[in-house]
Order: C-alpha cells, then sequence, then structure tokens
C-alpha cells in the first residue's frame, strides 16, 4: 500500500477518511464516515447549483491542464438526443505522478461518489473508469467497491429511490502513455487505436461515442463530494485566489521524506521540500526540480525556491504545476542523463499519429544517447535544443510539447553540463557509437 | 446545393482577399485560389487525420500555427503560408520525415512521381542533419498485387482510408507505435481484399508497390495512354503505362474519366492477358482436322470462298457478335450480316435486359440513369445484383455517396453483399415470386424517397421489368433506372443491333434465329463468332457448320473452328465502346501484338475479298455514321475525342419485344474474373481470392 505517513503540514480534504486509523476504504467504512452524503445533498441541488458550486471552489483539472472544472461541466449541452457519459481519466502515467492511485486504492468510494454527482448533474447514465494498464491491481479494488455500491444501492437504477440511473464501470488501459490524453483515451475506451482525435468538438460535446462526456481526472472527481461539503467558497479558500482547494503532491526524487501530500495550493516550494519532504538527504543543494511531471519545463534549484506551488506561479516561472509529480534533482544529478531518460520515455511512449512526435522523439533519444556516452559533438548540442524546437507547438496532440519542453529546457539551462560531455573531436560518429533502435 | 444556399466568407490569404463557401476547409479554400498549402495526410474525400504537419500555417490571433487541413474558413481570417515561422515549419517536418527514410530514390518505383520527393525538391531543407543509424525494416508481400517496404512510409493513413472508407474493405491498419508504427494488414500478415491496388495508388511515397510494376520501369520511360478498361460495364477510364509495346500498369491517378480515381483489380492489373504465350498471332485454317497458321490471305481467302458459296446458294449462315468489341465493330459486323451476307441470324450473349427497361420506360423522358446518379441520388435501390463483385465502380459511386451525402441504400439480393454495410434494408430472396415480394414490401420506404435510382441485374428480365417500373412509377417521385450488363460493351452490342429481331437504336428488322437456335440448328451451314465463346457451354448441332472464329486465344469456340483470325484486344485498338449506363467512351490503342488485328480490320478485309460495298470501314467513318444513324448516338465529337464520356440519349419509343427473356443471363463474373480475358490473365488467376463468389460478403 503506497501510503506515506500524514504530515502534519498537510490540509485532508480528499485524504481524510485514508488516514483514519482502520479505514479500509469499504463501503460500510466510507458510509461511516459520511460518504455520499454529498450525493444526496446534490440530489437536492438543481445541476446548475452543483455547478456553480464548483465554479466557486476554483477547482481546476487535477490531470495537468488545469481547466476550469465548474466551466468545463457547463458546456455539456442540457438537452441532448443523444446518451451523456462520465469517462474517469485514471490513466496516470505522467512520470513522478503517484497521487490518482493513493485514492483509488484507499477510497475508492470517494471517486464513485463523484462520478455519481457528476452524472447527476449531467443527467448521464453510463461511466467508466479508464484505468491504466500497469494498475492492474486497482482494478480489483475498484471492481470491487463498484460491486459494494451497486448492492448497496449506490449504482444502478433508481438510486437510494431517487429516481436516477447510473451505471459505472471499471476499463482498463493497455500501457499507453498517450491515452491518458483525454481523446485518445476516448478512443481506446471505444475499443480503437489510442491516438487523439481533432479537436474541436471536445469531449462536453463529443466525445465518448460522439456524445457530450465530462472527462475529468481521479482526483477532479474526487474533489467534488467536499466541495459541496464544505461549499465552494470554503474550499476555494484552502487554496489561492484563482486556484481553490488542495492538492495531492507526489514528493519524488532526492528527498529524505517522500510521498504523496495533500498540500493547499500555493503552497510555498522551499517549505514543500524542507519540511513536508524532509529535506535534500546529506544536506545537498537542489539542482533541479519539476513541478508536475516530466512533461513540465525544468527549473534549476534557484529559480524554484522562492515559488509557490500553484498554477500561475509555476507559469510566471515558465513551468507548469502539470500533474502534481514533484521531481526534485540534488546536485549530483547528471542532467544529460535526466535529458536522456525523459527522452527515453517519450520516444516510448510517442503514439506514432504525428511525424514531428514520433521521428523527433526518437532521433533526440539517439542523439542524448551519443551525448551521453560522449560520442557528440558541440553540434549535437544546439540540434538537440533545434528539433526540440521543431516538436514544439506543431505536434498534433501535447504529447510533443511534453517531449519538447522539459529537453528545450535542460539543454538551455544545464548547457554545460552538455558541453562536458562532448567529444572533442570534430569527427563524425563511427558507426558503433551510433545508437541502434531500442 | 443552389448557390444562393451557400454563405460566403472573405478571408485573407497572404495579403489576397478571397471569397470562399462558409464551412470549407482552409486548404482547400487556398488551393481554389491557386495557393498550394503543401500536405500528404490531407486527402480530398476521405476523413480528416492532421498527421503530417506539413499544411501548418499562420493564422493572426492563433498563438500556433494551424493545420490548414482541418480549419474551417471564417471571416475575416488572416492567413499566411509564406511567412518565415511557416517556411520553417514545412523544412522542419520534411526533415523528420526523412529522418527515417531510406532515400533510396534512384531505385524506388516511385521516384519521379513521389510526392516526397516533389516536396522535399519544393520546401525542404536541402540537407539532413541526421547522423544515426535508420531503422530498417524487410520488405513484406502481402499480396499477389501489394508489397510494402515499411522504411519509405510516411504514415499518411491515405491507404487505411481508402480501403476502409473509400473500398469498405478495412484491410489495411497500424500496429505498434511511436516510431516503430507500421501500416499493416488487419489480418495477420496478408491481404484478403478486393486487390484493387487503391492503397498502392493512393500512396504518396513508394511504401506500397504492385506486384506487376515493381522495378520495371521509371515513370518518366513509359508511354501514358488513357484508355478504357476491357473488362465490366463500368467503363472506368484508366491510363495504361506502356514500354516497348508491353503494359506494365494501369491506374486512372490524373482522375480523368468518369470514374474519378478508381480502378479495380482488372482495371490496375488485369491486362496481362496481352502478352500471354498462348495468344494467337497467326490464322488458322482447319487443314486434314487439325488447325495450321496460314497467312492472312490465306485464312481470309478461305472465309471469303465459302460464306460467298453458301450466301449465294441461300444457306443458313449464323453471326454470334461480341461483349468487347467496339461499337464500329459491332454496328459493321450487323451490316456485315444483314446486308452482305444476307443473314438475319445475329445474336450475342444478353447479360441485361435492357431492351424490356428502354421498352417498358417509353414515353417517359430522363428516367435512364448514369454513372453520375449513383453519386447523387438520394436514395438507391440495388436488385439482384452484387455490385461490389460485378460493378465495382458503380457500388464504389453508392459508397461515395452514402459516406458523402448519406444516401439512402435498400438492397434486395438472394444472399449478402457488401452493401448491407451501409443499407437502410436488406432483404433476401430465394426465387421470383419472393423477389417480388421483396421489392413490394420496401414500397413504402421507397415512397417516402425524394428521388430513387433503382439498378437490377439480370434477375429482373422480361415482364418483371415492366412490373418493376410500374412499380417505381407509382410512387409518383423521380424515379430512374439503370439495368445492369456485363461486359464492356454489352451496352454497345444492344444499342448496335447485335439482337435476331432488333437493327441499331432497337429498329425493327426481320427476324432471325437466336443464339441457342443457331447452335441447335443441325442443318446451320455456317457460324462466325466474333470475340464470344457461345461452344463454352453449349453444343453446336450441325456438324457440318464452317465455324469462323475470330478471337485472342483459343477458345473452346475457336478449337471447333475451320478458320481463326487472332483478334486484337480493346487496349490494342480504336473506336468507341458504351457502358452500363449509356456513356460513350473512347479508346486509344496502347500496345501493338504483331500478327493480330483488330476485328473491325478483320471484317473489312473479309468484306474486300467478299467484293462486298459496306463502306469504309474506319472507326471514324463509322462512328460518323452511327451517330448518324442510330437512335441516341448523336453525341458530341468534342467531349468522345478529349477523352469524356457522353451519354446516349435514351431510346423513347416502344421496341419490339422477342419474348425470349430466358435468354437474358448475367456470365456471373465476380471481382476477380473476367470471361475469356480473365481466364488468360495469370494476375487475376494468381489471386488467393480467384476465382471469388457473388453472394458471399
Amino acid at each position: 500500500m503506497l501510503l506515506n505517513k500524514r504530515h502534519p503540514e498537510e490540509v485532508l480534504v480528499l485524504t481524510k477518511r485514508i488516514h483514519e486509523p482502520g479505514y479500509d476504504g469499504s463501503i460500510d467504512a466510507y458510509l461511516k464516515h459520511g460518504g455520499y452524503k454529498q450525493y444526496l445533498k446534490a440530489v437536492e441541488m438543481t445541476p446548475e447549483q452543483v455547478i456553480d458550486e464548483v465554479k466557486v471552489s476554483n477547482l481546476r483539472g487535477r490531470g495537468g491542464a488545469g481547466f476550469p472544472t465548474g466551466m468545463k461541466w457547463g458546456f455539456v449541452p442540457r438537452q441532448s438526443e443523444k446518451p451523456k457519459y462520465i469517462v474517469v481519466n485514471a490513466d496516470e502515467s505522467e512520470p513522478g505522478t503517484c497521487k490518482d492511485r493513493v485514492l483509488m486504492e484507499n477510497d475508492p468510494h470517494l471517486l464513485i461518489e463523484g462520478c455519481l454527482i457528476a452524472a447527476r448533474t449531467i443527467g448521464a447514465q453510463l461511466g467508466y473508469i479508464y484505468i491504466r494498464g500497469e494498475y492492474r491491481f486497482l482494478v480489483e479494488i475498484t471492481e470491487r467497491a463498484i460491486d459494494e455500491a451497486y448492492k448497496a444501492g449506490w449504482l444502478g437504477e433508481n438510486i437510494q429511490g431517487t429516481g436516477q440511473t447510473f451505471h459505472l464501470r471499471a476499463h482498463t488501459g493497455a500501457g499507453a502513455y498517450e491515452c491518458g490524453e483525454e481523446s485518445a483515451l476516448l478512443e481506446s475506451l471505444e475499443g480503437k487505436r489510442g491516438v487523439p482525435r481533432i479537436r474541436p468538438p471536445f469531449p462536453a460535446v463529443s466525445g465518448l461515442y460522439q456524445s457530450p462526456t465530462i472527462l475529468n481526472n481521479v482526483e477532479t472527481f474526487a474533489a467534488v463530494p467536499s466541495i459541496l461539503e464544505m461549499g465552494g467558497k470554503a474550499w476555494a479558500a484552502l487554496g489561492i485566489e484563482k486556484a481553490g482547494g488542495t492538492k495531492l503532491t507526489c514528493l519524488t526524487g532526492h528527498l529524505n521524506n517522500p510521498g504523496v501530500f495533500e498540500l493547499p495550493l500555493g503552497y510555498p516550494v522551499e517549505k514543500m521540500i524542507n519540511t513536508v519532504g524532509g529535506g535534500i538527504p546529506k544536506g545537498r543543494k537542489l539542482k533541479a526540480f519539476i513541478p508536475g511531471g516530466s512533461s513540465c519545463p525544468v527549473l534549476t534549484g534557484d529559480e524554484a525556491w522562492p515559488l509557490t506551488m500553484d498554477y500561475d506561479s509555476m507559469a510566471k516561472a515558465g513551468s507548469m504545476l502539470g500533474s502534481g509529480g514533484v521531481v526534485v534533482m540534488d546536485e549530483t544529478t547528471d542532467m544529460v542523463k535526466a535529458a536522456l531518460r525523459i527522452m527515453h520515455f517519450y520516444a516510448h511512449e510517442s503514439c506514432g499519429w504525428c511525424i514531428p512526435c514520433r521521428e523527433g522523439t526518437t532521433w533526440l533519444k539517439k542523439i542524448l544517447h551519443r551525448l551521453d556516452e560522449g560520442h557528440a559533438t558541440a553540434k549535437d548540442i544546439d540540434l538537440v535544443g533545434d528539433l526540440a524546437k521543431n516538436m514544439l507547438g506543431r505536434t498534433f496532440c501535447p504529447l510533443g510539447d511534453a517531449a519538447a519542453l522539459p529537453t528545450i529546457s535542460i539543454v538551455h539551462k544545464f548547457r554545460h553540463e552538455f558541453e562536458a560531455k562532448i567529444a572533442h573531436t570534430a569527427a563524425p560518429p563511427t558507426a558503433e557509437q551510433l545508437v541502434a533502435l531500442n | 446545393m443552389v448557390a444562393s444556399d451557400v454563405q460566403t466568407v472573405t478571408i485573407n490569404i497572404n495579403g489576397r482577399e478571397i471569397q470562399a463557401p462558409s464551412g470549407q476547409l482552409l486548404i482547400d479554400a487556398a488551393k481554389q485560389s491557386g495557393i498550394e498549402v503543401p500536405a500528404f495526410c490531407y486527402y480530398e474525400g476521405m476523413a480528416l487525420q492532421a498527421a503530417c504537419r506539413m499544411c501548418l500555417v499562420k493564422i493572426e490571433k492563433m498563438p500556433k500555427l494551424q493545420a490548414a487541413c482541418t480549419i474551417p474558413v471564417a471571416e475575416g481570417m488572416i492567413v499566411h503560408t509564406e511567412v518565415p515561422e511557416v517556411i520553417e515549419a514545412r523544412k522542419s517536418m520534411l526533415e523528420f520525415l526523412l529522418s527515417n527514410h531510406p532515400l533510396d530514390c534512384p531505385v524506388c518505383d516511385k521516384g519521379g512521381e513521389c510526392e516526397l520527393q516533389d516536396m522535399t525538391f519544393r520546401y525542404g531543407l536541402g540537407e539532413s542533419r541526421f547522423t544515426e543509424i535508420k531503422i530498417h525494416t524487410p520488405e513484406k508481400q502481402w499480396s499477389p498485387v501489394v508489397y510494402f517496404d515499411s522504411p519509405r512510409c510516411i504514415l499518411c493513413y491515405r491507404c487505411v482510408r481508402v480501403c476502409g472508407e473509400g473500398m469498405g474493405v478495412h484491410a489495411l491498419g497500424v500496429v505498434n507505435r511511436g516510431v516503430v508504427s507500421e501500416i499493416a494488414p488487419n489480418l495477420n500478415d496478408h491481404l484478403n481484399c478486393d486487390e484493387c491496388g487503391a492503397c498502392i495508388d493512393i500512396c504518396p511515397v513508394g511504401a506500397l508497390t504492385s506486384g506487376p510494376y515493381r522495378y520495371k520501369t521509371r515513370p518518366w520511360e513509359m508511354n501514358h495512354v488513357g484508355t478504357v478498361c476491357t473488362h465490366c460495364s463500368n467503363g472506368c477510364k484508366t491510363t495504361l503505362g506502356v514500354k516497348n509495346d508491353e503494359i506494365i500498369r494501369g491506374n486512372n491517378r490524373d482522375r480523368s474519366g468518369l470514374n474519378d480515381e478508381f480502378l479495380c483489380v482488372k482495371g490496375r492489373y488485369g491486362w496481362d492477358f496481352h502478352r500471354h504465350p498462348e495468344r494467337l498471332t497467326s490464322p488458322l485454317v482447319r487443314k486434314d482436322g487439325k488447325l495450321v497458321e496460314v497467312p492472312w490471305s490465306e485464312a481470309l481467302k478461305t472465309v471469303a470462298n465459302r460464306f460467298s458459296e453458301i450466301a449465294a446458294r441461300g444457306g443458313t449462315i449464323g453471326v454470334a457478335g461480341s461483349n468487347h468489341t467496339t461499337n464500329e465493330e459491332n454496328f459493321f459486323l450487323q451490316k456485315f450480316a444483314r446486308q452482305g451476307l444476307k443473314t438475319p441470324h445475329i445474336d450475342h450473349h444478353r447479360t441485361g435486359d435492357v431492351v424490356a427497361l428502354l421498352d417498358a420506360l417509353s414515353g417517359s423522358t430522363g428516367s435512364l440513369g448514369t454513372a453520375e446518379d449513383f453519386l447523387n441520388s438520394k436514395a438507391i435501390l440495388v436488385v439482384g445484383a452484387d455490385l461490389s463483385q460485378q460493378q465495382p465502380f458503380l457500388a464504389n459511386q453508392i459508397r461515395t455517396n452514402v459516406r458523402h451525402r448519406q444516401a439512402h441504400v435498400y438492397v434486395v439480393t438472394p444472399g449478402p453483399v457488401r452493401e448491407d454495410q451501409t443499407a437502410k434494408a436488406s432483404v433476401r430472396y430465394t426465387d421470383a415470386g419472393t423477389l417480388d415480394r421483396a421489392v413490394a414490401g420496401l414500397h413504402d420506404a421507397l415512397k417516402a424517397e425524394p428521388e430513387l435510382l433503382i439498378v437490377f441485374g439480370d434477375a429482373i428480365r422480361g415482364e418483371q421489368v415492366k412490373r418493376l417500373v410500374e412499380f417505381g412509377a407509382s410512387f409518383g417521385t423521380a424515379v430512374k433506372y439503370v439495368c445492369l450488363v456485363d461486359h464492356a460493351n454489352s451496352r454497345g452490342a444492344s444499342d448496335m443491333g447485335l439482337y435476331p429481331h432488333l437493327g441499331p437504336g432497337y429498329s425493327s428488322v426481320d427476324k432471325g434465329m437466336a443464339l441457342p437456335e443457331m447452335l441447335g440448328d443441325a442443318t446451320l451451314d455456317a457460324l462466325w463468332v466474333v470475340g464470344s465463346n457461345p461452344l463454352k457451354k453449349a453444343a453446336l448441332a450441325s456438324s457440318t457448320a464452317f465455324v469462323v472464329v475470330q478471337d485472342l486465344f483459343l477458345t473452346e469456340t475457336a478449337q471447333r473452328a475451320d478458320v481463326v483470325f487472332p483478334a486484337a484486344h480493346a487496349y490494342e485498338k480504336s473506336g468507341t465502346i458504351t457502358n452500363v449506363c449509356g456513356q460513350v467512351q473512347r479508346l486509344k490503342p496502347g500496345v501493338r501484338t504483331m500478327g493480330a488485328k483488330p476485328d473491325l480490320e478483320i471484317m473489312g478485309l473479309l468484306a474486300k475479298e467478299m467484293g462486298l460495298k459496306l463502306g469504309i470501314w474506319t472507326h471514324d467513318a463509322l462512328f460518323e455514321e452511327i451517330r448518324r444513324t442510330v437512335r441516341g448516338y448523336n453525341v458530341p465529337l468534342p467531349l468522345i475525342q478529349t477523352g469524356g464520356a457522353a451519354s446516349t440519349e435514351p431510346v423513347n419509343g416502344r421496341i419490339a419485344l422477342d419474348g425470349r427473356p430466358e435468354l437474358v443471363v448475367s456470365s456471373g463474373d465476380t471481382l476477380y474474373t473476367s470471361g475469356t480475358l480473365g481466364r488468360y490473365s495469370k494476375m487475376l488467376n494468381s489471386l488467393i481470392e480467384s476465382p471469388g463468389a457473388l453472394y458471399k460478403a
């Protein structure tokens, strides 16, 4: 069970039950701790009121893009000839991110209640939880929870006598990062190849089976019950202006106390590393900082220290809050290796749909590999930066940007480390020095 | 669409004001104004991909470059296609594309007509910065037709789309992901498809190549001859690639003709009968019971003498015409028979009851459907025909219609057909009785359609045609009809009067014997068979009949012949043919075969040898005569001369029927068979699907 000890600095909203002693995530435990009450509250409210509360709460999508959730729900057409769907993006695959699994593993009914409220709000009768292929064990946990909910009358027909019908299914991906992109997820869910769709139309209008669909991250859905419980205003006040509430933050990398912590938005980076994360081992210095998963531009230690963990602060510093997958790299880190590892991931995960991402990621991987091995020349450093820039903003979906952004920032900010590794020769690499596929 | 229905918007591309219909894609709007926005994956009429990223353009007020292939034009849009940002983006895309491309242009089939090559020259970087090891995967053969060289592939998904959306076959897909993504057959390692080769033609690079063409030539070494396919009745335009009097490919990439770029396996690859080793190249005369090669003069003299002798003593001569020979040849043949040999006994294998349809439609105008109607009609009723097997182009028209205009298709067939996939209703029948009931059952649905195209095969003949037309007339809506026939000039044979009771233009003539009677007449003195093989399925009753055959091969009928003339095929001759919808097109000779002569020349020489005065026997002169004398054939010459398809005007008036509907029998050719020509096509015979089967979709 991936659950670290709670830290006193944490503000427990989504994870409050998880840390209760003896809490096992079963429906009995959930109900005992006030579970499903917010759904009954939502039943008393009009859909507009629910959406308004979510809007007031300033909840922004927790998958990484940070789109305001209330606005997204508002885009779903009221009247629709087609059925509407709820889809949960549980394809948590951003490197450094492991928060959704904590919620699903320890408190699966929270997610179900969030879905139920969303379904009630837009009038959906069917929902899917799309779980990443590698999270096999979560499929069992989720299915068990869904079973419990059906048996206890919180899913199915005429839920708790409200007349509402809502069915929920767990569906597993097959291990493709790309399927975390919402439109590729929908393709995959429909049984097709996991490649992104042309947008617009967006899922709210034409999503699963070309029908209106609410598609949100696990954490986003899981936040909804607490918003109704506290009221949007109070929930928003947990965070800062423009970004309400708390965020599950995954502290990974060179830290004494890594783990998943629920911190309010706007939490200072320095405090997060030194207090919550227990500081960097052996008193080493922070060299590089990834705020929210490997697709964010990398910040240097100096850049990162004064920042706070929220959307605007990170954007101002030229990065993104992303999915909450914080990666802390101390001064011993080899940044060329870091860039290579990141690019290896994206080259492996590129779906192959569009040219710049398909060809660019692998090309970059090969050059970075040579750079790391010391078989590259000074020209190759510029080439890395150039190719990444050529991908940026020109790919079909954000995966290309996700691969380009960290690379550009690493080459730019840690160029001296690349230079230290280059071969001091103008001769082109020999055949042995070149990198074959894989 | 009426012009006033379309809202136009004004956009600005590169400083030029351009009017475009609202909702049009930017890439099309630019193209229509003469501004090229390069693209690989965008293909008009196919689903949008936005995958190749070549069409990125700068649109003001938008933060990033936008793919012109998925952006609809909007009022006031300001677009730049030639600014440095866009030029740079194109260069980088081509650099990415070429990074794993083998650059084997000098040995690639596509070199010289490759879109990647063209784009690289026009928009590329000039040099490559890629110094890594390229990914290589071995070439694969998916069928006798289709070869796949993955490293050349740029993954534009055109092949996947043309196979799925265009052909309705869905034989191709994509496997793996990322840089090792690869086009692959959906069925393990081979294709189970129509073998149409559309994927090969549509491939912008040399990734998909065809078995018959690969490594045979460079594109610029061929002559390109635009003619009409000689197989089924659809009349697809095909451009033959000819080198040293050999046909090495057929395609219609220039999109000329009524078929746009559509061709089926027969049109693209079914021309190899041309160089078949068993092709006849010398006249044969039976001597001592054996057919021996003789000079043309001797063969002509032998036939002329016998024909003159039999005609002079009033003997019985039967003439069997062809479904493949040109209108001019058919016209001249019936003239030869009726005026020269003075025999009324002339017929051909009837594959569809065109006569009954024309008679039933007497008095109505605009009731005959054209190939365009298959593309545009709001509703189509298919009765007793497996279109995708027998009429592949018409089936493609219907698929395109459904895709773009959501046509309603109704199917009444004895078994499953591909049209079932998109049909509003599919009904099965077992015999004539259930057929009538099946059609009648659709009455209400069909009546509700604003217009209807009724297409029927040989299951509907004689009185049934009349009943079907009455059924259609009862709706009170615009209803058009197409009577399906089998072969390249079946319709022309009918129009030119290869009937025992009808002359050219369905004029009444003195009635002679139909084909079965000729064959069954024990006292028949002579039988003249031009491009046909009646003795394949029937016996000749007269053991003493003098049999003359004109054909490409020693068919069952030719083996019984006393004299055989080696004939030229349609790709070797001029003339016109008429397709299933009555549209006339012109043939152009692309190749020659030493020793063989066009049927018209054989007939002309024979007439000369017999001293008959049948007029000038050139194609041009005869076509003039046909235009002048055959009802409906006064078609505009310029259209024909420039490779267009001219619709004949339907005959409007009652026609004398001979009451022999049982003679109308389709030959039952499938997508992979084509009568005698198909039997001598190695390509068609090598296909694993061959011989295929009807109603097994």
